[in-house]
């Protein structure tokens, strides 16, 4: 058996992967299972899901059926690190915090296949935990703020400005 | 390496000259705390492993992120574990100060993957003495929490981990968000970024044909279950590893039970598998895990890969009863040892394969005679 990787050297390792009754099969010369990580089941400390991803990301459906003008464009780019969302489905991995929100629509079908489920339940962190959306609100309205004074809105800067104390004020009691 | 354990950075020289002391007594020194005991169910269950995957907000994961990125992801969790009451002991271990050989064994060890020290610049990995809990910096994610146990203690296991993720999360900024959880650089851990595994040991069901039943079976439960080393469902060394795949929609408790309620039925069916060899082939069986412990006891040149097999048959000796008079860690603690990069540790010396192959051979059977 000739190696899956190089199409080279014998292959002689030989690694299976059972994900929901879905059998992939993989044959390797020792080099390239190494280059892969693969080889060293004590080096490798836990099942690569990261491979199992390709399979999953669908390259969004071009050229079938109507194209839509949509007013809802999905985002190509986030906005903070600038990971282009192609970039993600040849490599599986975001670029950051942020690309989850800017990428939402795409990712949101991609999280179900993976994990039937879009909401988290389990652990939030202690020090955050409640105060992280007043944190949130507070970050948005502060960046309103500088609009309105960009634009010389000050009746309703001093709304928003109400609004930002009101709001640290529960964080400190929280705090 | 810099380590602060003295009597942990067992040179080879330390091997030479304190030969009178008995090898029994350096791996003591050498092995990390999951190798040594048996734990809970050891008889099936070799180790179980938590990790817990974190980001630091507003900082690029690292495969994109810029060295000065790095660099400040390793000084703010160098400081949160400073900080901390908790985690103060903990040692740091910048890995581009590490030799190439003993980031072999900190992967041979389980303590950081492959992956982390293929590149090692701003990387860093950070260990309790026992090396029961692990922090890899900068691998696929900014932080990446392990805690490992012998034997079925996923309680146990995911209990420290959660400890040791708290004791940083005072000190740091994580990525974290209401809906979806802690974010990762790859959608597969985003949410709770818990993946438990169990490492089995099953040889009665590979002797009987059942693994792949069995592991198609659990396979439809949302665990991940790897064999290596074979052809198929077959391993060499008859060890697999489950895994939850699913890492979202479920809380952590959750996500153990129902890892636990699979790997139980695993344990269940071996066990079941053992005494129904020996009940109905028990001469067979015998005979075989005998002739393992002689080839072991004797050999001259043996491959890590006939190595493990092997020992696979005499630790299915021990925990039969066949075998009597042989402590079965011995098993887990050979295993490790007989790695390429220990190996080379423990003789001091670069080696090429064949004379690994030597090394490994006098190495089993000298632990052997020990028992
Ligand atoms: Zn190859
Ligand atoms: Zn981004």
């Amino acid at each position: 058996m000739i190696c899956d990787e190089c199409k080279k050297r014998p292959a002689n390792v030989h690694l299976t992967k059972i994900i929901n009754g879905h059998k992939t099969e993989m044959h390797l010369c020792e080099e390239c299972a190494r280059a892969k990580g693969e080889l060293d089941f004590f080096g490798a400390p836990e099942f690569s899901f990261h491979n199992l991803l390709a399979g999953l990301i669908h390259p969004e459906p071009m050229g079938i059926g109507m194209t839509m003008p949509s007013p809802y464009r999905t985002p190509r780019k986030c906005e903070t690190c600038g990971l282009d969302y192609t970039d993600f489905t040849q490599s599986g991995f975001l670029g950051c915090s942020n690309c989850y929100a800017d990428f939402h629509q795409q990712l949101e079908p991609l999280l179900r296949r993976i994990h039937g489920s879009t909401r988290h339940v389990g652990k939030v962190p202690g020090r955050t935990s409640g105060t992280l959306k007043i944190r949130k609100d507070i970050e948005s309205l502060r960046a309103e703020l500088q609009k309105c004074i960009a634009r010389e809105e000050y009746e309703k800067a001093a709304e928003i400005r109400d609004r930002i104390h009101e709001l640290e004020g529960k964080l400190n009691e929280s705090a | 390496m810099r380590r602060v354990e003295g009597g942990k950075d067992l040179t080879a020289r330390n091997y030479r000259v304190v030969r009178s002391m008995s090898l029994k007594d350096i791996i003591e020194k050498t092995l990390s705390a999951w190798m040594k005991d048996g734990g809970p169910e050891a008889d099936v269950v070799l180790s179980t492993r938590i990790r817990v995957a974190r980001n630091l907000n507003n900082v690029p994961f690292p495969h994109v992120a810029s060295d000065a990125d790095l660099k400040g992801v390793v000084d703010a969790v160098r400081d949160a574990v400073k900080r901390s009451p908790t985690l103060a002991s903990l040692q740091v271990l910048d890995l581009a100060e590490v030799s190439p050989l003993d980031r072999q064994i900190l992967v041979e060890k389980h303590l950081v993957s492959p992956q982390h020290i293929g590149q090692v610049k701003n990387r860093a990995v950070i260990l309790r003495k026992d090396e029961v809990v692990s922090i890899m910096i900068n691998e696929e994610d900014h932080i990446r929490i392990q805690t490992i146990f012998p034997g079925f203690q996923p309680e146990k296991a995911w209990e420290l981990c959660n400890e040791v993720d708290d004791g940083l999360e005072r000190g740091l900024d994580y990525a974290f968000d209401e809906k979806i959880g802690y974010l990762t650089a790859c959608p597969t851990n985003v949410g709770t970024g818990l993946r438990a595994s169990v490492m089995m040991h099953l040889p009665a069901l590979a002797v009987t044909n059942q693994v792949g039943r069995v592991l198609s079976t659990v396979s439809h439960l949302g665990i991940a279950v790897r064999g290596l080393y074979g052809e198929g469902t077959e391993s060499s060394g008859n060890i697999y590893q489950l895994s939850n795949q699913v890492t979202l929609g479920r809380t952590e408790e959750d996500i153990l039970e129902n890892i636990k309620g699979v790997a139980r039925q695993i344990i269940d069916q071996e066990r079941g598998a053992r005494s129904y060899l020996m009940r109905e082939t028990r001469r067979q069986l015998e005979d075989r895990v005998y002739r393992a412990y002689g080839i072991l006891a004797n050999a001259r040149m043996i491959t890590s890969e006939e190595a493990l097999r092997l020992l696979s048959d005499v630790r299915l000796g021990i925990d039969t009863g066949l075998i009597p008079g042989i402590d079965r860690k011995i098993f887990n603690e050979l295993m490790v040892l007989t790695r390429p990069a220990y190996l080379q540790k423990l003789m001091g010396r670069e080696l090429s394969p064949p004379e690994r192959d030597v090394e490994r051979a006098s190495f089993i059977r000298e632990r052997i005679k020990e028992g």
